[in-house]
């Protein structure tokens, strides 16, 4: 019961990192029916950005936390300096053309995008310093059971404090509105004066500030960065408004907790589950794999990558339009 | 005073010429129709107004400056406000939120909620169901909701794009009077109609458009009495 509890923590927190990067990919897809793939790359870029301000600063004397704070406020302008970019250089020129064009080019913003982290960063991988000490506090009065850190914690709150300032801004302020009406009908949002190149760029503007923060906890969560992060990432995230249903704000953030949930379970349960050494007994051929690892299982926490792509085909052939999402002709 | 003047305006779709070159204008205040069948250019003309497409030639006079080439978004600023064919509601919002969409251009937001409470008050209907979503309205009340939103942005000229299109005979009159009462309100409007007999009736001036021309002008009193109009418009001869 411990383990579960445990591995429902760690899922958690995951799934809120999933989810707030769903929602990039959702918010873009709402409104112009691109899959933005370059937006685990913008994830990638605030986690670098973080890592060069906490770096820098780590020895400095201030407190940690004042420290995040400000990587935190570095990352988000630089991210939505580069989510602007991209829409206006690569995205924009290429509105009206045939959806394959466009989806293409994000692939190849995507690479851009990992090739200039790699110039900037290098291709190792980028150890925070671990300035904020990890605190663990036990959900039961035993020594074994569950445990939450610190830094759980702040992911989980913070997650929730975005989403929910993003379902005001979007359902509450005029230029949610205006995002809302531009995704349904473009043309009749342009004569109602609302100039729709503005409100595209907000989208992305608004998709990598997300984007950013998410990059933020990712690093300090696991510690550590790469140029190469984003992709993996951005694929899970993917599934994960894919799964909630895309272009669907609430599926988004279902579907970021449900991949991050399974994703967690699947690890700490999967190599329990595949553990087909109790059929020793009755059938020969599995003595040799047993005998070396009595614990050898068909499948561990390594293929942990594997269950989000899984959930991905699954949605993706039985229930196309995702869990929340609406029932929408065929779209190429 | 010309509010609205087309001076030999053509506008084509790749190499198909839907608009041959028309003179047209609309004056402060007048209520102005464009008749003509299924094809005949008008919904092609109004698009050009506003900025939807780019005519090739000629030029578009709005309050005495030449709009051709900008965005329909800077000309929905300037008072110029189209209710587009089929209606064009935003289904996903509800009635309260396309009203306020139809006053973006407006930042006074005193004002905004009086003209809200006012469209309700001329449409009952909208204000029962202002929470809900516009898709769940019929297809009358959609085009009552469409021509209170763009009168939201308190229009100089309001152009109507076939606003009884699709609707029961009874929702058409109820139409077709709300035209006239905006009208009467003091917005000049250019109708667009298949519907000529109702149109000519409650208009002031008419044109009549076949091919991508205008191929007659006049009063509408006189465009209703007259022969060929009665015989290819009207149903009559």
């Amino acid at each position: 019961m411990d383990t579960f509890i445990q591995q429902l923590i760690n899922g958690l927190t995951l799934g809120c990192v999933y989810a707030v990067v769903a929602l990039g990919y959702t918010m873009v897809y709402g409104i112009i029916q691109l899959i933005n793939f370059a937006h685990g790359e913008v994830v990638m870029i605030g986690a670098m950005v973080a890592f060069s301000v906490i770096t820098a600063l780590a020895g400095s004397g201030m407190p940690p936390v004042f420290i995040v704070l400000l990587a935190t406020l570095a990352a988000i302008p630089v991210c939505m300096a580069v989510g602007y970019t991209m829409e206006r250089v690569a995205y924009r020129p290429l509105r009206t053309a045939p959806r394959l064009a466009p989806l293409i080019t994000a692939i190849g913003i995507s690479i851009i995008l990992q090739h200039v982290a790699l110039m900037i960063w290098s291709r190792n991988n980028l150890s925070f310093p671990q300035i904020i000490e990890l605190k663990s506090y036990h959900l039961g009065s035993s020594e074994t059971s569950a445990t939450i850190t610190n830094i759980q914690i702040a992911i989980i709150v913070a997650s929730i404090a975005m989403m929910i300032a993003l379902l005001m801004l979007i359902y509450k302020t005029r230029m949610g509105i205006a995002m809302r009406a531009t995704s349904q009908n473009p043309q009749v949002a342009g004569l109602m004066g609302i100039n729709i190149n503005t409100v595209i760029s907000m989208t992305f503007m608004i998709g990598a500030a997300l984007g950013a923060i998410a990059g933020v906890m990712v690093g300090s969560y696991y510690g550590i960065a790469n140029y190469t992060m984003g992709f993996m990432l951005g694929l899970k995230a993917f599934s994960a408004a894919v799964l909630g249903g895309i272009g669907n704000l609430g599926g988004a953030v279902l579907g970021g907790l449900l991949i991050g949930l399974i994703e967690a379970l699947g690890a700490g349960y999967m190599g329990d589950i595949t553990n087909v050494c109790f059929l020793n007994g009755f059938l020969p051929g599995f003595a040799n794999m047993c005998d070396t690892n009595p614990n050898g299982s068909l499948f561990g926490s390594n293929y942990k990558d594997v269950y989000a792509f899984i959930v991905l085909i699954l949605v993706l052939v039985f229930r196309p339009s995702g869990l929340l999402g609406e029932r929408v002709g065929d779209r190429a | 005073m010309s509010l609205l003047k087309l001076e030999q305006v053509h506008v084509g779709y790749g190499g198909i010429k839907a608009v041959k070159g028309i003179d047209l204008e609309v004056n402060a205040g007048e209520l102005v129709t464009l008749i003509g069948a299924n094809g005949a250019g008008k919904t092609t003309t109004l698009k050009a107004i506003v900025g939807l497409l780019k005519p090739s030639e000629g030029r578009v006079m709005y309050d005495g400056n030449n709009i051709v080439g900008q965005p329909s978004h800077a000309i929905a600023a300037k008072g110029l406000v189209l209710v587009p064919e089929g209606r064009g509601v935003f289904p996903s919002l509800t009635i309260e939120e396309n009203l306020q969409m139809g006053a973006y251009i407006r930042n006074d937001r005193d004002g905004i909620a009086a003209d809200i409470e006012h469209k309700f008050s001329l449409f009952p209907r909208l204000k029962e169901r202002a929470k809900q979503t516009a898709g769940t309205l019929s297809g009358g009340e959609q085009q009552m909701l469409a021509i209170s939103r763009a009168l939201m942005a308190k229009p100089k000229l309001l152009l109507l794009d076939e606003p009884s299109m699709g609707l029961a005979p009874i929702m058409v009159q109820k139409i077709f009077e709300v035209v006239r009462d905006v009208s009467k309100s003091g917005v000049t409007i250019l109708l667009i109609e298949q519907n000529a007999r109702l149109a000519l009736q409650i208009s002031q001036r008419g044109y009549v458009m076949d091919g991508g021309l205008i191929t007659l002008a006049g009063e509408s009193a006189d465009l209703l009495s007259n022969p060929k109009v009665r015989e290819a418009y009207l149903g009559e001869g």
